[in-house]
């Protein structure tokens, strides 16, 4: 069998002598050439993850394996074959763009890299900033500088933590059609996203952590059929029943409420003639992610 | 990996460490330089006519390769102190923790670059300070070793500091209450022979007294101590605290959580 891209094993990480338990015992493999999203709400555990696949943080237990070589014991190789894009927004104030970009090749060992470095500018829409200085640069413009300092030195496991925050569309396009690219092209992929609809569209499968384990892990397209796949939009002024405010996701007048059939369909509508709640504009459509998403976690609460 | 990858990576991390004081240069040689000269103009022209050291050398000439020394020591802590407390605190160490660099290469690189800092202001102290009164050679080698070995021990001592300080007056307090003292109590601006006994016995526990001693010697050909004892000091020193500033890098200390 092909070495796993990434193989999480059994990974806890705790702080301040155990009193705090960031990850608990969170173990998958991410399969070469897969394009994998993990999901969690805030503190759930993701960026904690990709820190020590990263070599940023030491696991308290377990370990992490990229293409068969452990971060910690083997760390020089298994680094060379990562490329991370950090969530946080940095940048060396003393360099240029094409600066920036040689130094970080050449901590890989990558001499001579003009050619691809030209490319990565091209595709990143940077190109007229080669020469710039980085402190002279917008935001969304230093985010994709990152990309790029991340895929330098052509890793092939590319891992993206949120990406996309507080980012224009436009480069949301260019970056992800560049990244598909290179999906196309056989690099594995991890993106963690608070854009549920991102990893919808990207992601063949996904974890979902939910303080600091694994409540769901399946392919993206199991995961929307399985759990809660209908879904019930309406607006109204009123207040929903007890039972099914519970359930519900109510933004201003939308309400939505998850359900798993017909029967469950039909039972929804009952207790809201029974509340007298008038309803307008109601739809039945399919669940989304997102939907998915509040379901299991409601459900990981319990 | 293969060598000459893993030498790429600390070559192209001892570049940037250097490309980043030379981009600054006029702050990071120029000012230290400058505060050199003002020592000098003051000193020099308050006790010239009245201190004489080892019987026949004028004051002038004996405070120069103190002052070029000084100057070599705290800018080469400097470089690797700063260096990295800007880049844990900006958040960019992010771009080298990644990387596959062992921590011999980030050791070799950050003190590298902090021996070619000291050793450029040092040039430049020496161009214009000797301008004022040259202070004869009595031999070359005496003064490279003592302004390399000085310079390196100062780098991993910076980097040990750079490492430990996680905000910038943790980095003050370091520099204003270890640093200063130190490089003032060792002999830069007087013989420590004429000092009582207590005070002598004192700059003879401070490894500072040895390297502006030995570097000295290389000027004049006479010195408080043997040179090959300052050397005996130095050299013990730097291993010691280089073992330290390793340890510490492969642990990751403060660094990797």
């Amino acid at each position: 069998m092909q070495e796993a891209a990434i193989s999480f094993q059994n990974v806890s990480k705790t702080y301040r002598g155990g009193a705090v338990r960031a990850l608990d015992g969170v173990s998958f493999d991410i399969q070469p050439g897969e394009f994998f999203g993990l999901l969690g709400p805030n503190g759930a555990g993701k960026t904690t993850l990709i820190s020590i696949l990263a070599g940023l943080a030491r696991a308290s237990g377990g370990r992490v394996l990229v293409q068969g070589h452990d971060v910690v014991d083997d760390y020089a190789a298994a680094r060379k074959a990562l490329g991370i894009v950090p969530q946080e927004l940095v940048f060396d104030p003393f360099f240029s763009v094409r600066e920036s970009l040689r130094i970080q090749s050449g901590y890989f060992g990558v001499r001579n890299n003009e050619a691809w470095i030209d490319e990565l500018l091209e595709n990143l829409g940077l190109a007229d900033k080669a020469n710039a200085n980085m402190r002279q640069l917008s935001g969304g413009m230093k985010r994709r500088v990152l990309v790029a300092q991340a895929l330098v030195h052509r890793p092939p496991v590319i891992v993206l933590d949120e990406p996309t925050a507080g980012v224009d569309v436009e480069l949301r396009q260019t970056l992800w059609q560049f990244i598909a690219r290179l999906n196309r092209e056989g690099h594995a992929v991890l993106l963690t996203t608070h854009y549920l609809e991102e990893a919808e569209a990207l992601c063949s499968r996904i974890a979902m952590l939910k303080l600091g384990r694994v409540v769901a892990l399946d392919r993206t397209s199991q995961l929307l059929s399985g759990k809660a796949s209908t879904m019930l939009r309406f607006k109204t002024d009123a207040i929903l029943p007890a039972e099914l405010q519970s359930h519900a996701r109510v933004t201003g007048r939308i309400a939505q409420i998850t359900a798993h059939d017909a029967t469950e369909v039909e039972s929804i509508l009952a207790k809201l003639r029974a509340a007298q709640v008038p309803v307008e504009d109601l739809e039945i459509g399919r669940a989304d992610l997102e939907d998915v998403f509040l379901e299991i976690m409601q459900g990981a609460k319990q | 990996m293969s060598g000459a990858i893993k030498l790429e990576g600390a070559r192209t991390l001892f570049y940037k460490e250097v490309l980043r004081f030379w981009k600054v240069s006029f702050q990071t040689v120029g000012a230290p330089v400058l505060t050199a000269v003002l020592y000098l103009l003051v000193f020099g022209h308050t006790l010239e006519n009245h201190v004489k050291v080892y019987g026949t050398v004028g004051y002038t000439a004996f405070l120069i390769p103190g002052l070029v020394m000084m100057s070599v020591l705290q800018n080469a802590f400097a470089n690797a102190s700063s260096s990295l407390i800007q880049s844990k605190i900006t958040g960019n160490l992010v771009f080298l923790l990644v990387t596959p660099l062992s921590h011999w290469a980030w050791f070799a690189a950050y003190v590298g670059a902090a021996i070619v800092r000291g050793l450029a202001v040092g040039a430049g102290v020496a161009v214009v300070t000797f301008w004022f009164s040259p202070p004869g050679l009595d031999n070359l080698l005496w003064v490279l070793v003592f302004a390399v070995l000085g310079s390196g021990l100062m780098g991993a001592l910076g980097l040990i500091a750079g490492l430990w300080a996680e905000k910038f007056d943790q980095m003050a307090a370091f520099q204003n209450f270890i640093i200063m003292p130190m490089t003032f109590l060792s002999g830069v601006f007087y013989s420590v022979q004429s000092l009582p006994p207590v005070w002598l016995a004192v700059s003879h526990a401070n490894p500072f007294f040895y390297m502006i001693d030995g570097f000295r010697h290389g000027f004049f050909g006479v010195s408080d101590v043997s040179p090959w004892i300052s050397l005996g000091v130095v050299g013990v020193a730097f291993v010691a605290v280089s073992g330290i500033a390793l340890e510490l890098l492969r642990r990751g200390y403060k660094i990797r959580h």
